[in-house]
């Protein structure tokens, strides 16, 4: 397509209608298509929830829309996919995709830079790109200077600006792969104040249904290989379908996920210490963000640490878990935590020594992979502790967590919520004594989230601890026995929450 | 005409760290720094051509010129002997190594003042080593005066307007300086799995074997899903526009020209006072 075309394209910010007939992709690695047979029309200005279980296609779907998916060496097409009757990939600028994870939406160092990025892809002449730049960052409710460093926002501010960077393209179609999945709540409200002040036909895919029921007309449900099983009306869908949703592991709004917590007493709080936080303070690199915490982490207690984004939540657990020292203060192991050591610091301990009491489990499960098969993965902690019964447990914690089938598949090839199963798995291989969380449920479907949830549950019931950092209502409900709130000024508040029992 | 901040990619103090970025902390602005005014591709010209002539001698009198001359004039412009320090000490720590190595193992030539073993400190070696340890300041001092935090994005927007190198090169260099800052934390928390997952103790082999490739896994991930952002704001269809205008001026011809002439003068002054020495002519 010529420049001129691209800039007339780039102009019509009219919504866009968008038609799949038999709609499918097969990509080119893999033997079954990732998405078939999908038969849809979108009115323009339509929004649209698109929900599905795992690996039904969703993000392969927005591929398609947003034009992005390649050409036959990338992979194989079926029936078509149109914007206004012309096929998506022939008009890039006209769909804008936002992806979940800010670090991979932000493109250059400075705000006006990145917005203006697509505007110079699109060929628009330079006097008209700043007015567009300075409407799209109104449009979004970012107020700084052009040249604030992209560095130095937030995660829902990045957000924000990856939306404005494709609103400024002027999109017929706006598309969101849970673009408020790796976001506390403040971020997220930001986000979809954000989308809904958009006039773009738009299509978000998004496990929190609870979030986007208000802001979008019509919700779409696609099954793995089955093209769109549910369609209507969030209220007609949600009626009709919500338990069949719900089983195939879809947040429908309304039903609470219930996890059972055993042995649990009224008396909770008095578990034998395990690890004391005193006057600790935490940072990014060597500047503290937060100061002055007291925590103390006790035998069947799961404590939660909630927080805004860059309050140090996760510099917090990194800290508990001994893989970094505290900026300031200690932090001691006691009891049967420290049996076996001689140094009463974590962070202090050989690696080893981690293993059989503080396990941890990452934010990015992909982090903490180091094996070739998910069966080895499985075996490198037991290994290490030489534990007599190693293969018995591996083989139970593959049959645990539903990953006897994937045995032999490497780690990486795994689906997110397979991913996430699998490290929380390699922590309970050595059974630690206190279980350290980031961030465990981020991005997960309601099936994965209820395991989760179920196995930390399950190690506070047998005396052991857990500390996890979330966003998550759900879980800070379920397993909130104690939680400590970081905030951005002011000291750490720590709040029993004994109505949790 | 455009209002786009050109030049002016003022960074404030690196407070919030979420994610820092390399290129946020180095960045200069003209307020502070008068060669921020110059376009950056002209700093590259004029700091390569500075040291060409430079290249040809290794003798005292035209490297002593070359640093004075060029000291005095940033100076002059206002650069603070901090700012200037705070950019070339690494090199301030090499440049006697390099002329340690020759003091103590150049030819001997001349009085010979201590002899042991390989180590022979001679005339010829004492003054081999001035000139070298003058020599690299004299090229590197003002390179890197002149060129250490340079603003990635206006070195990109002249290297694809003036230089017309691809944009898909240019834009893709520039997207990966923004990346390094998120594989540095990617690898910050890849060592810390592999301590949690009890490889982190310094003979486990393991651990050591399974860190480097994870980090190329981490970062071909991220480079894949950086391709497709970009390609989601089609970027590498066709034809661009610059938002940013990267121009050569009179003044970046003035620079070009000043660090030429002042190499030139300086190689000058050593041919006319017999102390030019030409690389690789025994010595």
């Amino acid at each position: 397509m010529s420049a001129a075309a691209r800039v007339r394209s780039a102009h019509g910010s009219a919504p866009a209608r968008v038609v799949a007939t038999g709609w499918g992709w097969r990509h080119a690695s893999r033997r079954r298509a990732a998405v078939a047979g999908v038969d849809l029309v979108l009115e323009p200005g339509e929004r649209v929830l698109l929900l599905g279980p795992s690996g039904a296609g969703k993000s392969t779907l927005l591929g398609g829309l947003a034009g992005i998916l390649g050409d036959e060496e990338d992979g194989e097409e079926t029936g078509t996919l149109t914007l206004d009757g012309r096929p998506s990939a022939s008009q890039r600028g006209r769909a804008g995709l936002v992806l979940q994870d800010p670090d991979a939406n932000t493109i250059l160092p400075a705000l006006g830079d990145d917005v203006a990025f697509g505007l110079e892809n699109l060929a628009v002449p330079r006097d008209e790109i700043w007015p567009r730049v300075r409407a799209a960052l109104d449009a979004v409710g970012l107020t700084y200077p052009l040249d604030r460093p992209t560095a130095h926002l937030s995660g829902g501010e990045r957000q924000r600006l990856a939306i404005a960077g494709v609103l400024a393209m002027g999109p017929g179609l706006l598309l969101l792969d849970e673009p408020t999945a790796n976001l506390d709540h403040a971020g997220a409200d930001e986000v979809r104040r954000a989308v809904a002040a958009t006039s773009t036909t738009l299509v978000v895919v998004d496990h929190r249904v609870d979030q986007w029921i208000d802001l979008v007309d019509r919700v779409l449900v696609l099954e793995p290989g089955g093209g769109i099983t549910a369609d209507g009306s969030p209220a007609d869908v949600f009626d009709s379908r919500g338990a069949a949703l719900a089983a195939a592991g879809v947040w429908v709004p309304g039903a609470r996920p219930q996890v059972e917590r055993a042995g649990r007493t009224a008396d909770h709080g008095l578990g034998g210490v395990l690890l004391e936080a005193d006057g600790v303070a935490v940072g990014h690199g060597p500047v503290p963000v937060q100061r002055g915490i007291d925590l103390t982490i006790r035998a069947g207690v799961s404590t939660i640490i909630t927080g805004l984004n860059g309050t140090g939540k996760s510099a917090l657990a990194v800290a508990l878990a001994g893989l970094a020292a505290p900026l300031a203060g200690t932090l001691t192991a006691r009891g049967v935590l420290a049996h076996g050591t001689a140094q009463s610091q974590p962070h202090r301990w050989r690696s080893r020594d981690l293993l059989t009491r503080i396990g941890t489990v990452f934010q990015r499960p992909e982090h903490q992979f180091v094996a070739r098969s998910v069966r080895d993965e499985l075996a490198v902690g037991p290994r290490l502790t030489r534990a007599a019964d190693a293969d018995a447990r591996v083989d139970g914690l593959l049959e645990r967590l539903r990953l006897s089938h994937l045995a032999d598949a490497h780690p990486y090839t795994l689906s997110g919520g397979e991913q996430r199963r699998l490290s929380v798995a390699t922590a309970l291989a050595t059974a630690p004594t206190v279980l350290v969380l980031d961030e465990p449920t981020f991005g997960q479907d309601r099936t994965t989230w209820t395991e989760l949830a179920a196995l930390v549950a399950a190690h506070v019931g047998d005396g052991g601890a857990a500390v996890s950092v979330t966003h998550d209502d759900d879980y800070v409900r379920v397993l909130g026995d104690e939680r400590l709130h970081l905030s951005r000024d002011g000291a750490p508040v720590i709040d029993r929450a004994e109505a949790c029992a | 005409m455009s209002t786009a901040p050109t030049a002016d990619h003022s960074m404030g103090d690196d407070t919030a760290g979420l994610a820092p970025s390399p290129t946020a902390q180095h960045t200069r602005t003209p307020a502070r720094d008068p060669l921020a005014s110059l376009n950056p591709l002209a700093l590259w010209i004029a700091a390569a051509l500075a040291s060409l002539p430079l290249l040809t001698s290794i003798d005292l009198v035209s490297g002593a010129t070359a640093l004075g001359v060029w000291l005095v004039v940033f100076l002059a412009l206002g650069i603070r002997p901090r700012t200037m320090l705070a950019r070339t000490w690494p090199l301030l720590l090499a440049a006697p190594l390099s002329g340690l190595s020759m003091l103590l193992y150049a030819q001997p030539g001349g009085r010979i003042h201590l002899s042991w073993w390989l180590v022979t400190i001679s005339d010829n070696s004492i003054e081999l080593a001035a000139a070298i340890t003058v020599r690299v300041l004299a090229i590197g001092v003002p390179a890197l005066v002149a060129l250490v935090g340079i603003d990635p994005t206006r070195l990109a927007d002249a290297l694809g307007q003036i230089a017309r190198l691809p944009a898909r090169f240019v834009v893709g260099a520039l997207a990966a300086v923004r990346l390094a800052g998120v594989l540095a934390a990617d690898h910050r928390s890849l060592a810390r799995a592999r301590r949690a997952r009890g490889l982190g103790d310094s003979r486990s082999l393991r651990g050591a074997l399974s860190l480097p490739f994870a980090l190329v896994v981490a970062a071909v991930r991220r480079g894949t899903m950086l391709a497709t952002a970009m390609e989601a704001r089609a970027f590498g269809t066709g034809e661009r526009t610059w938002a940013r205008p990267s121009r050569l001026r009179r003044r970046d011809a003035v620079a070009i020209a000043c660090a030429l002439g002042v190499s030139l003068a300086a190689v000058g002054l050593a041919v006319a006072t017999g102390a030019f020495r030409l690389v690789g002519a025994g010595g």
